[in-house]
């Protein structure tokens, strides 16, 4: 470094090092997730070729694949998690959606309304599921005991104990935990919306429906949709609520793959057999998110968004 | 005027309100109810709202039920905090680095660490629990922490990112014609005028790392007095003699300190989120 370069000179010598700055900078991020990611990822990859158990390894080429894709109870939970999905996540949307208006509105109280959203969201999740659990259960439950007092139900109904309602009262929880989160979003891009635009339809003589639907969801629609994403993989993953609730019960009406994955590989220690499943996740969720991403490139052109 | 509700319009706004805040309060209400109940009357009674029989007992009780309770607590902060600090430490220079510099690879390796969302720890149990094995640190704090960690970062990248852009580029152009160095210009110019931004990255970081904790804690940690909360008291949950209204005593007055910092932040955290995350 001589003293004599002038400002641009020097400059100019640091944009040449500029990749190696770069890099630097983003080496910590990089090693942290290819110790903790990337070799995971490849090993999990490498194991789903084996048998692998506790007591040692060998390779089985694809028979764990083949092996997963005769099981018809393997396309049911492949079914059932997507189904899952679909159903949670529209859930959480539109419930999203309701919530973010709602606190939008311009009423006394918005401020406080906007704090008591958030307590599912700012603890542990498990915490909360623990809450459900005790609600769901059927002999001093609040929501049995509910039903029965409004006369819907005449004996005491354990809702985890029965498939279907076991799996819908899953995703209740499931929708509970994700709202806040999805209302307060989408309650942040509803805020960045010009007034402007809503003055001059006003001034037009558009009613509330009208701009709410012409104005304030093509305007937030580019939230919306990577919302959807997000809380789609988020979803598809989602572990401790069937966990805790269920454990994939009853008779595996609430096992979503993650769950499955995870009773096979941790719960019976058959680790090939789980690295095979944990691969499946993974290709899906990659497909669905490259199909979402074209779909969202699209939806953003049509919308004019950047 | 444009905004002008007529009454019933007021009221429906408000009865829908009630509503949703109702079905996102309603466990917190009824774990309430039920800390205040003795169990035998939990167990024997019906149903009912309102009981002449509340007490605090539960509150004293939870104590000597869970004796680690005030551990699990300390826990659960302590472990979402050290993964809020290394998170930050590691999120901080690669945002910057995306934010300002051009290099090869950069649209890549961002798009890579995005994918890195697709995964949950779930998905790469096995293999990782080689890894932490490997490392000597199963049964450790950093069992714990470290994953947390790296599913963390890709989304502080991209959260601090959008910050930084704001930032004008002349402030740490006048740096560089002063003679500042790179790293003189992040640590001097960049991350002051960052604070806000860095604040709320920081927040939901924390909230992610507080909120997810345990499923790497009843894989990776079996010593009882790391645990953090919600794995501490799992495992008195869900057997025929578990004393719910204590367990609920324990919930609630295990989630209170960081509710009610939120409750403090939550202005500044919602503002934020708006400024960040809408950005597309």
């Amino acid at each position: 470094m001589t003293s004599q370069a002038t400002a641009p000179e020097r400059m100019a010598r640091r944009q040449l090092s500029d990749r190696a700055f770069a890099w630097l900078l983003i080496s910590p991020a990089i090693l942290f997730i290819g110790l903790i990611v990337v070799w995971p990822l490849i090993e999990t990859i490498r194991l789903s070729f084996t048998d692998a158990t506790l007591g040692g390894e060998s390779w089985v080429g694809l028979k764990n694949y083949a092996d997963l894709f005769a099981s018809s109870k393997f396309w049911a939970t492949v079914g059932r998690t997507f189904y899952w999905m679909f159903l949670s996540v529209s859930l959480k949307l539109v419930m999203g959606l309701i919530g973010a208006t709602l606190l939008n509105a311009a009423i006394p109280g918005k401020a406080l309304f906007r704090v008591l959203v958030m307590p599912p969201w700012v603890i542990p999740v498990a915490i909360g599921v623990i809450g459900w659990k005790w609600m769901y259960n059927g002999y001093f439950g609040l929501i049995s005991g509910l039903l029965q007092e409004f006369g819907l139900v005449e004996e005491r109904v354990a809702l985890l104990a029965t498939k279907t309602s076991a799996f819908y009262s899953a995703i209740v929880t499931d929708v509970w935990v994700g709202t806040p989160m999805v209302t307060l979003f989408f309650l942040a891009a509803m805020q960045g919306v010009s007034k402007d635009l809503y003055e001059a339809a006003w001034v037009d003589g558009a009613g509330r429906w009208y701009r709410f639907r012409r104005i304030t969801i093509p305007q937030i629609m580019p939230v919306i949709v990577s919302m959807a994403l997000l809380s789609a993989i988020w979803t598809f993953n989602s572990f401790e609520i069937i966990w805790i609730l269920t454990e994939g019960g009853p008779r595996g009406a609430t096992t979503t793959l993650i769950i499955d994955t995870y009773k096979v590989a941790i719960s019976s220690q058959r680790f090939g057999e789980g690295a095979a499943r944990a691969v499946v996740i993974v290709v899906l969720l990659a497909t669905f998110s490259l199909f979402y991403l074209w779909f969202l490139n699209r939806v953003n052109r049509h919308y004019g968004a950047k | 005027m444009i905004d002008r509700l007529s009454l019933w319009q007021k009221i429906g706004v408000y009865a829908a309100t009630f509503v949703f805040l109702l079905f996102l309060l309603m466990p917190f209400i009824e774990m309430l109810r039920v800390s205040l109940r003795p169990m035998s009357h939990l167990m024997t009674a019906d149903f009912t709202w309102w009981s002449e029989d509340f007490s605090l007992q539960a509150y004293r009780d939870m104590w000597v039920t869970v004796p680690l309770l005030g551990r699990y607590i300390f826990n659960s902060i302590f472990i979402a905090l050290s993964v809020t600090v290394v998170t930050m430490v590691v999120v901080i220079p690669a945002a910057y680095a995306y934010a300002r510099l051009e290099f090869p690879f950069k649209a890549l390796s961002l798009g890579g660490f995005l994918a890195v969302n697709m995964f949950t720890g779930a998905v790469l149990l096995i293999p990782l629990y080689r890894v932490l094995r490997s490392l000597g640190m199963l049964n450790t704090y950093w069992a714990m922490i470290v994953p947390g960690v790296a599913f963390l970062i890709p989304t502080g990248i991209w959260l601090l990112r959008s910050y930084l852009e704001k930032i004008p580029r002349e402030l740490e152009e006048a740096a560089f014609v002063d003679g500042a160095s790179r790293l003189y210009t992040l640590r001097r110019v960049v991350i002051p005028l960052a604070v806000p931004g860095l604040i709320v990255v920081g927040t939901a970081v924390f909230i992610g790392a507080y909120a997810q904790q345990f499923l790497f804690a009843i894989t990776f940690n079996n010593v009882r007095e790391i645990q953090p909360l919600p794995a501490g008291l799992f495992e008195f949950i869900g057997y025929q003699d578990t004393t719910w209204n204590e367990m609920m005593a324990a919930a609630l007055t295990g989630v209170l300190p960081v509710m009610l910092l939120f409750l403090f932040l939550q202005k500044y955290l919602v503002a934020g989120l708006t400024a960040g995350a809408v950005k597309e």
